[in-house]
């Protein structure tokens, strides 16, 4: 009983800050500490967010599809060139520079670039989330790619494999574990950067919603699209949680064994 | 070569190899015959490891041969399996596809691998075990899991390195008596490292000795004691002779 109660509170502690955080802003637009045009109360943001429901489905739809396609493009240019660079020391040495600069670039300072490349359809969208989302699973891949056991790599070589095999029973599973940890930052990345592509020009998705509200002041409808996004990237996330426990079994048995 | 070709499983003819100015071996001979189980004892940087690369053909010596009934098997990984120090199972791997893996790689289908690989798990005594992943077994398991798959990786020649050396007394002391019983089973020929002395003394058919800079056989010593070796082996004064006789020529 005495053990119980710690992590009855260790379990609900996030919900309950998460609450302090609505009342504190609930006080403070309810005592009109900051002026309602400025936030919102909870209330209103929320009031928002049921009745703007339908079209934020509408536009999310748009934007998931960009955020989706283009985490698949990133992962599957991400797979390809960890995969060679990782094969050929020369390639690892001549291409980690660049890929370092691309993400030291604004992801705001080339998207205008992109619209003027490509037009208001989708594809500046998915380019800017492949740029966004391709790093961080190359790298984390990279590393994966680099922690395999040398030891078992030398086993399998005892046991006659060539490159290929070493690279489908060692280096591959010792790269999923730190893949998916750069996936998971990478899901969230999608949306956000679906959406920034989408404030400079577009005709539909949650970006060119946001702007659309934000020019007409409604801060509440601005509130309820930010809180929408980011319902949204927590529930991409999760999703990636529950494919690393499909795809990773064994990560699974270990925690049950430790229970 | 005392030893005639015909009872030779195993040959190494005047192996060298050196690492720049370094040189670790020089021609080093030494026979394996079949069904024997040789221990190979040395200080640490003798070249035990280098020669056990050498042998298991993940390393090219600078000259010399290796032989496999005869035929030159020198830098030809695959022929014979080696076990590394660690049971090296792979995590992610449950504890038959770790077992099968070999004969996976060997290019037999996924499917008559596991079938073999199971067919083993009674005489291993990992029944049950199948299913699960490495993490769950305990050391002796492990190790086990880890012989067995050692055996189908070859026809059988097993290098051991230091394969008991991670667990304790009492598993090691198990473990050897199992091990003695299972090689004579499944007609298994052994060379393994170690640095136990009294584990060397306890086990093998013959002793090599590898010593110097660079290092080379300086002695064999067969170990006449008949199998199985009584309980009590260990407190006799012959083993202290066999013991004496090791550290006399066990010099850094």
């Amino acid at each position: 009983m005495t053990k119980k109660l710690p992590s009855i509170i260790s379990k609900i502690s996030p919900a309950l800050a998460l609450l302090a955080v609505v009342l504190i802003w609930a006080a403070a637009t309810g005592f009109s500490l900051v002026p309602s045009f400025m936030l919102p109360t909870p209330r209103a943001v929320a009031r928002a967010f049921i009745g703007d429901f339908p079209t934020l489905m509408r536009h999310a739809s748009v934007t998931l599809t960009e955020a989706f396609l283009g985490l698949l493009l990133g992962v599957l240019l991400a797979f390809l060139l960890a995969t060679l660079m990782d094969r050929f020391p020369t390639l690892y040495k001549a291409l980690y520079p660049l890929l370092v600069i691309t993400q030291t670039v604004p992801t705001i300072a080339v998207a205008p670039l992109l619209v003027l490349w490509m037009g208001f359809g989708m594809a500046p969208k998915i380019t800017l989330v492949v740029i966004t989302t391709f790093f961080p699973i190359a790298v984390s891949l990279l590393d994966g790619y680099r922690s395999a056991d040398p030891d078992a790599v030398s086993l399998l070589r005892s046991m006659g494999a060539g490159r290929v095999k070493i690279f489908l029973y060692i280096k591959f599973p010792s790269a999923l574990g730190s893949f998916f940890a750069g996936l998971k930052v990478s899901a969230s990345y999608a949306v956000v950067g679906a959406v920034i592509a989408e404030w400079l020009g577009g005709f539909e998705g949650l970006g060119v919603y946001m702007t659309r509200v934000q020019k007409a002041y409604a801060f509440d409808k601005m509130f309820s699209v930010i809180l929408f996004i980011t319902l949204i990237s927590l529930l991409l996330m999760w999703g990636v949680t529950g494919v690393k426990a499909l795809a990773m079994p064994w990560e699974r048995k270990e925690k049950e064994k430790k229970k | 070569m005392l030893i005639s070709p015909d009872t030779a499983l195993l040959e190494a003819h005047s192996i060298s190899k050196s690492f720049g100015e370094n040189a670790v071996l020089r021609d080093v001979d030494f026979t394996l015959k079949k069904g024997e189980l040789v221990c190979l004892l040395g200080v640490s940087g003798a070249g035990k490891t280098t020669l056990f690369n050498i042998l298991s053909g993940l390393m090219l010596p600078d000259s010399g041969q290796v032989l496999l009934n005869g035929v030159d098997i020198t830098g030809h990984p695959g022929k014979i399996s080696y076990m590394l120090q660690k049971d090296l199972l792979l995590p992610y791997r449950t504890v038959i596809d770790n077992v099968a893996l070999p004969l996976m790689i060997h290019g037999v289908p996924k499917a008559r691998a596991r079938e073999k690989a199971a067919s083993y798990f009674q005489r291993f005594g990992l029944q049950g075990t199948e299913k699960k992943y490495p993490k769950q077994l305990s050391g002796g398991m492990r190790q086990r899991a880890a012989l067995l798959r050692t055996y189908l990786a070859s026809d059988g020649v097993a290098l051991l390195d230091e394969p008991f050396s991670a667990l304790d007394t009492i598993t090691k002391s198990a473990m050897h008596a199992w091990y003695l019983d299972i090689m004579r089973e499944i007609d298994l020929t052994t060379l393994f490292i170690t640095h136990d002395m009294d584990e060397a003394i306890k086990l093998s058919d013959r002793i090599c000795i590898l010593s110097g800079r660079p290092g080379n056989i300086i002695c064999e010593i067969p170990i006449t004691v008949p199998r199985p070796r009584p309980q009590d082996f260990l407190l006799t004064q012959e083993f202290l002779d066999y013991k004496r006789k090791i550290a006399e020529n066990l010099t850094v």
